[in-house]
Order: C-alpha cells, then sequence, then structure tokens
C-alpha cells in the first residue's frame, strides 16, 4: 500500500471523536500554524506542497490562496464545498462521516492562512446525517477551544459554521453555491471577478474542495516540500479514487498520484478487477462531467504509453484520446454495458440540473436528451449522430459556467469512440430496444 | 401564521448569518419539517417574516428539489436515477418500488404514507443502487430490502 496522508487513521475506532483524534495526532497543524507560523507562512508552504484543487478543476490551491484580495476593513471567507452531487463522486460524504475532525481541522488552519473569521461548509441537503456528524465534531472543537475567541491562546478567532443546501447539483459549482449560501437561487455567476476578489456576500473568499481543505494539516506538519516529493510531476501528493461500477470492489482508496490505471483496475489492493470475469468496456475517469473512454485508451495513451492515475496522463491527448482526473471519479463500465443507453442517462441528469439561464445550455441539454431518448427506443435518424456532435460543439465554451461544458462532453466523447454502436442502434431499431 | 416554535427556529437561523435573506431557505426547511410541504399561505407567512416579497421567495423555492411546493406523503422516498445506480439495476429497483406502492414517481400513495420521487447521485455509488427514506440513506437495496423497508416506514 502507498503512502496514507488522508487516510491513515480513518479506520481507528473512535476517530470521529476529539479524543482518539487528538491521541492520533490531530490538530497539531493548528498548534503549529497558530502557535509558530504567520499566516503568509502557511500559504507559502501550500504553494510550495503543489497541491492542487480536489474539486475537479485541479487549479493550485497556493496561488488561489495568494490571489485573495486583502482590502481593510473587509472580512474574508473560506467556503468549504461540500456539496458534491457528481455522479459517481463520493469520496467527500465518505471522508467526512468517518473522520469530521480532519476536516474541522483543515478548516482552522486554511482559515487563519486566509485572515478568515468566519467559515462555512457548505454540504449537500440530502446528506442530513453527515452535516450532525460535522456538527458534533464542531461542538467539540469549540468546546475544546479550539475554535471560538482566541484560539488556544494565540489571539485568533474563528467561528465555524455548516450550511445545508436545498438539493441542486449546480450548487457545486462555487459561484452558485455562493449565491445559495446567501439565499438565493444557485444561478452561476460570470467570472471573473472570482470569489477570491468577489465572493460571499460581496467580499474575498476562497472555495475549496473538502479533501483539499483535509491535506492542508499534512502539509503544515510536514512542510510543503516533503508533501511535493509524493505523486508524479505537478500532480503531486495523494488523491481520494472514488471507484464505482461493474468492478469486484467498489469503494474510496486513496492513492499516490500515478499509479498506473492498468494497476487501479486489476489489482486487488484497489478495484480488484472486473466483475463477474467480465471485459472491460470503457470507463469515465473523473465523474460524469469528463469524457468517457474506451478500455484501449484508458489503459494506455495514445502514444502507447501507461495511463497513468494523474492529472497530466489522464488529458494527454485532449478531448480527441484522453479524458480528465476531474474530481477522481473513476466509473467502470462492463462489456455488457450500452453506451447509447449509459449517454442518455447523462443527457436526462444535466438536462434536469441545468438551471437555464444561458440559452445554449437551457435548450442544448434538452435537445441532446429528445435526440438520445430516440436512439435509444428505435426512433433514430442517421443524421442524429451528426446532429447530437453539432448541438453539444453549440453549448461547449459558449456558456456562464461550466456545466454546459460537462453536458457536452460526455456525449461528444460517447460518439467519437462509440460510433458504431449509436449507429447499430438506428439500423437495428428493434434490438436495440429490447 | 407562523407558530411561535417556527419563529424560534428561523431566529435562530437568522442570528447565524449577516444578512436575513440569506436564512430563507432555511426558514422554509423549519416550515417544512413542522408542516409537511409549503402551501401558498405558508410560503407568504415565511416571506413577510424574512422580508422579502412572495414571488422572490418561490423563486428561491422552487429551485430547489428538496422543498416541495406541493403536498408530500409521510415518508419521501428519494430514489438515486444516477450513472452508477443506473447500471447496477437501478431500474429493476424501480420498477419494483412503484408495482408495489401503485404510483409513479411524483406521486403520493392514497393512503398519504409514502411519495416517490427520483434524485440526483446520492453519493453512495459503491454501494449502488441507492434510496433515501426522508433522511436515512439505504444502499444495496435489493426487491426484499425495499419490502421490509415500506414495512418499517408504514
Ligand atoms: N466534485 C464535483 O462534484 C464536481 C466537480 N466538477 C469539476 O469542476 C470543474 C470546474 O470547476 P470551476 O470552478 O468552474 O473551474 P475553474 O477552472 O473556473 O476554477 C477552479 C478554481 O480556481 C479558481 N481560480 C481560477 N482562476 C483564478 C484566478 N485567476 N484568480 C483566482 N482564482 C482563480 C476558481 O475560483 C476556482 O475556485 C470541472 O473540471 C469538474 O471536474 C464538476 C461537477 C461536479
Ligand atoms: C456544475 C459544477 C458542479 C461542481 N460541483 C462541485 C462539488 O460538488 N464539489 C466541489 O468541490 N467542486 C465542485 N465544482 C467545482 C467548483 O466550482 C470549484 O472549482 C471547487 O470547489 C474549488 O475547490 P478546489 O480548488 O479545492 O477544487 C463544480 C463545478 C461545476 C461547474
Ligand atoms: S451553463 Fe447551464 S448551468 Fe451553467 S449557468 Fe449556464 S444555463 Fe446555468
Ligand atoms: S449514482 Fe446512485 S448513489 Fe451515486
Amino acid at each position: 500500500m502507498g503512502l496514507k496522508i488522508l487516510t491513515e487513521h480513518i479506520n481507528v475506532p473512535g476517530i470521529e471523536t476529539l479524543e482518539v483524534y487528538r491521541k492520533h495526532g490531530g490538530y497539531k497543524s493548528v498548534e503549529k500554524a497558530l502557535k509558530t507560523m504567520s499566516p503568509e507562512e502557511v500559504v507559502e508552504e501550500v504553494k510550495t506542497s503543489g497541491l492542487r484543487g480536489r474539486g475537479g478543476a485541479g487549479f493550485p490551491t497556493g496561488m488561489k490562496w495568494s490571489f485573495l484580495a486583502k482590502p481593510e476593513g473587509v472580512p474574508r471567507y473560506l467556503v468549504c464545498n461540500a456539496d458534491e452531487s457528481e455522479p459517481g463522486t463520493f469520496k467527500d460524504r465518505w471522508f467526512m462521516e468517518k473522520n469530521p475532525h480532519a476536516l474541522v481541522e483543515g478548516m482552522i488552519t486554511s482559515s487563519y492562512a486566509l485572515g478568515a473569521n468566519t467559515s462555512y461548509i457548505y454540504i449537500r441537503g440530502e446528506l442530513l446525517f453527515v452535516l450532525r456528524i460535522l456538527e458534533k465534531a464542531i461542538a467539540e472543537a469549540y468546546a475544546a477551544g479550539l475554535l471560538g475567541k482566541n484560539i488556544l491562546g494565540s489571539g485568533y478567532d474563528l467561528d465555524l459554521h455548516v450550511a445545508p443546501g436545498g438539493g441542486a447539483y449546480i450548487c457545486g459549482e462555487e459561484t452558485a453555491l455562493l449565491e445559495s449560501l446567501e439565499g438565493k437561487r444557485g444561478n452561476p455567476r460570470n467570472k471573473p471577478p472570482f470569489p477570491a476578489v468577489k465572493g460571499l456576500f460581496q467580499s474575498p473568499t476562497v472555495v475549496n474542495n473538502v479533501e483539499t481543505i483535509a491535506s492542508v494539516p499534512w502539509i503544515v506538519n510536514n512542510t510543503g516540500a516533503e508533501y511535493a516529493k509524493i505523486g508524479v510531476g505537478r500532480s503531486t501528493g495523494t488523491k481520494l479514487i472514488s471507484a464505482s461500477g461493474n468492478i469486484n470492489n467498489p469503494g474510496v482508496f486513496e492513492i499516490e498520484l500515478g499509479v498506473p490505471v492498468e494497476e487501479f483496475i486489476y489489482s486487488d489492493q484497489y478495484c480488484g478487477g472486473i466483475w463477474k470475469g467480465k471485459q472491460l468496456k470503457a470507463v469515465v475517469p473523473g465523474g460524469s462531467s469528463v469524457p468517457i473512454l474506451p478500455a484501449n485508451l484508458i489503459l494506455k495513451t495514445a502514444a502507447g504509453e501507461d495511463r497513468l492515475m494523474s492529472y497530466e496522463s489522464l488529458s494527454d491527448g485532449g478531448f480527441v484520446s484522453g479524458s480528465m482526473l476531474g474530481s477522481g471519479a473513476f466509473i467502470v463500465f462492463d462489456e455488457d454495458q450500452c453506451i447509447v443507453r449509459n449517454t442518455w442517462n447523462y443527457a436526462r441528469f444535466y438536462h434536469h440540473e441545468s438551471c437555464g439561464q444561458c440559452s445554449p445550455c437551457r435548450e442544448g441539454t434538452g435537445w441532446m436528451e429528445k435526440v438520445l431518448h430516440r436512439i435509444e427506443y428505435g426512433h433514430g435518424h442517421q443524421q442524429d449522430i451528426d446532429l447530437l456532435v453539432s448541438v453539444a460543439k453549440q453549448i461547449e465554451g459558449n456558456t456562464i459556467c461550466p456545466l454546459g461544458d460537462a453536458a457536452a462532453w460526455p456525449v461528444a466523447s460517447a460518439v467519437r469512440h462509440f460510433r458504431d454502436e449509436f449507429e447499430w442502434h438506428i439500423r437495428h431499431p428493434k434490438e436495440a430496444t429490447a | 401564521m407562523l407558530t411561535t416554535e417556527e419563529i424560534q427556529q428561523i431566529d435562530h437561523e437568522i442570528s447565524l448569518v449577516p444578512v436575513r435573506k440569506a436564512a430563507c431557505i432555511e426558514a422554509l426547511k423549519v416550515v417544512q419539517k413542522q408542516r409537511g410541504w409549503v402551501s401558498d399561505d405558508t410560503l407568504k407567512a415565511v416571506a413577510d417574516y424574512m422580508e422579502m416579497s412572495p414571488a422572490e421567495l418561490d423563486s428561491v423555492a422552487t429551485f430547489y428539489n428538496l422543498i416541495f411546493r406541493q403536498p408530500v406523503g409521510r415518508h419521501v422516498i428519494l430514489v438515486c436515477d444516477s450513472i452508477s445506480c443506473w447500471v447496477m439495476g437501478y431500474e429493476n429497483l424501480k420498477e419494483h418500488l412503484t408495482q408495489k406502492l401503485g404510483i409513479q414517481y411524483g406521486q403520493t400513495t392514497p393512503d398519504g404514507k409514502f411519495t416517490i420521487l427520483p434524485n440526483v447521485c446520492l453519493g453512495c455509488c459503491d454501494h449502488a443502487p441507492a434510496l433515501m427514506v426522508d433522511n436515512d440513506l439505504y444502499h444495496d437495496v435489493t426487491p426484499d430490502k425495499i419490502n421490509a423497508l415500506l414495512e418499517k416506514y408504514a
């Protein structure tokens, strides 16, 4: 097993309590940062670590933190994005449920680095039981003087709140999330200005994913330089991967970035191979919003090199022969899966979740759903395949937020790699619906 | 009219945010918890209390899946219809559930016990298929498990 940064103690009984968490070295980073480091020094360590946003976009965290505007007399906020609703992604829910104090510790240390005195964890509204777990951990931290006024006698004050959402996928997009926190519809805002300049209640705000924030304590305790030694190239550190679909061991795995995809799929340490002895057909490596790859291209790049679980390797080949690491939701399809049917499922999802502000997204997702439905149910025409590609192209890049792209890419890539399957459906309407 | 208890809880939510309006989604949840759903009259009462227009609050309320603007049953079943559940047997599950209850998505059983709704990924894809009953998450759901659940909540 590789190095464990986030999950080393995750199976220790009672780790969700402050007492056990502290016994295993918990909250050391709070003591170290607040008592011996300046906020700038913490930001510097995170920069050196090369840590990249684990919410999907992979933006360098230290850089984002250093872009945070600091006008006099205006509060700054840290908001943890725990909205996780991307189909196939469940690592954040799993992590918060098992080890809530690790997120609370990360929030304190990160808020200190950013000079925030009020911070929020925005969690999806469906997960009330996880919200209760977090609230309990937060209450314990207040009682122990780790939150509130003058934390550990350092003079630093922090209030931490958990805010539940109302059930809307789009509220995971950071600016929609901020709108929702302000009590509005979750319509994404135009960027720029980025939240780092104008965020929650118009104040400078950093939005970071649960896993990103939970990685900060290790970096503070062990230095950014040590973190940067883990992983491969610009993909430093470890990553939680949510593995699901037709595999023997679905679950969350912490991997050192750079593990070969083939090993990840077939090793008993990880997915344990395709279930029921079947063949691998395709993988969506980064959550429903990234391109799908057929078996040959997920295992090897177009140049014939081993594909690795890293930001660079998974995107090698661009959209022609590559995909993305995204939020690390690895969804595996066996030989019996119907690509047309699964693509229709995505299209329906994005159509339902579009906030409707931009016409290419609102109309385009509806079109794609309709056309895919008709192909799947035996009423498709040959021209429909090119129609799908053309609708996807018209959405891509023409919208306020990337939900439009996220809807277009899975469809465009499914047609690119599995065109013959779409054609077969159209030529054999009866068998296709059977 | 809002009850004293509802007002107390809403005031608590308001105390947590710098702007009154920011607590409006939570305020809707408070009344929904008491009344099961948010009727037009309830919406208006909450809007008055939050110092918002009913139209503004309604546009917020209708945006979120978990705010019900129509009556629902005593228990709401949210069935995940996203990709991992989809490939792990969602369709059989849906078939069984709708047959057993004799209703389709969006409907409530005649005895007022259950409403079923589709939902996006519930973050439980490693134990697909998954569903929620009220606030409880159930995974690796089979037809047998469904039968047991319906009895448990009946
Ligand atoms: N985890 C999940 O459930 C889901 C994740 N995603 C992922 O979300 C990604 C897209 O997210 P976006 O936030 O739209 O990406 P983005 O590239 O616009 O931004 C990434 C982060 O960097 C910050 N940033 C970028 N440039 C900046 C600058 N010049 N100054 C300050 N801050 C800057 C942004 O504020 C944001 O926090 C997709 O790649 C997808 O993988 C999508 C759907 C669901
Ligand atoms: C439609 C959509 C949904 C998103 N959902 C999430 C989410 O659930 N969790 C998350 O961390 N980021 C999500 N993101 C990405 C956020 O906008 C943002 O990039 C991220 O929270 C920044 O944190 P990070 O830098 O730590 O990754 C989503 C983006 C889009 C476009
Ligand atoms: S791309 Fe879609 S979800 Fe994003 S702002 Fe536009 S309409 Fe809304
Ligand atoms: S796809 Fe159903 S829980 Fe994730």
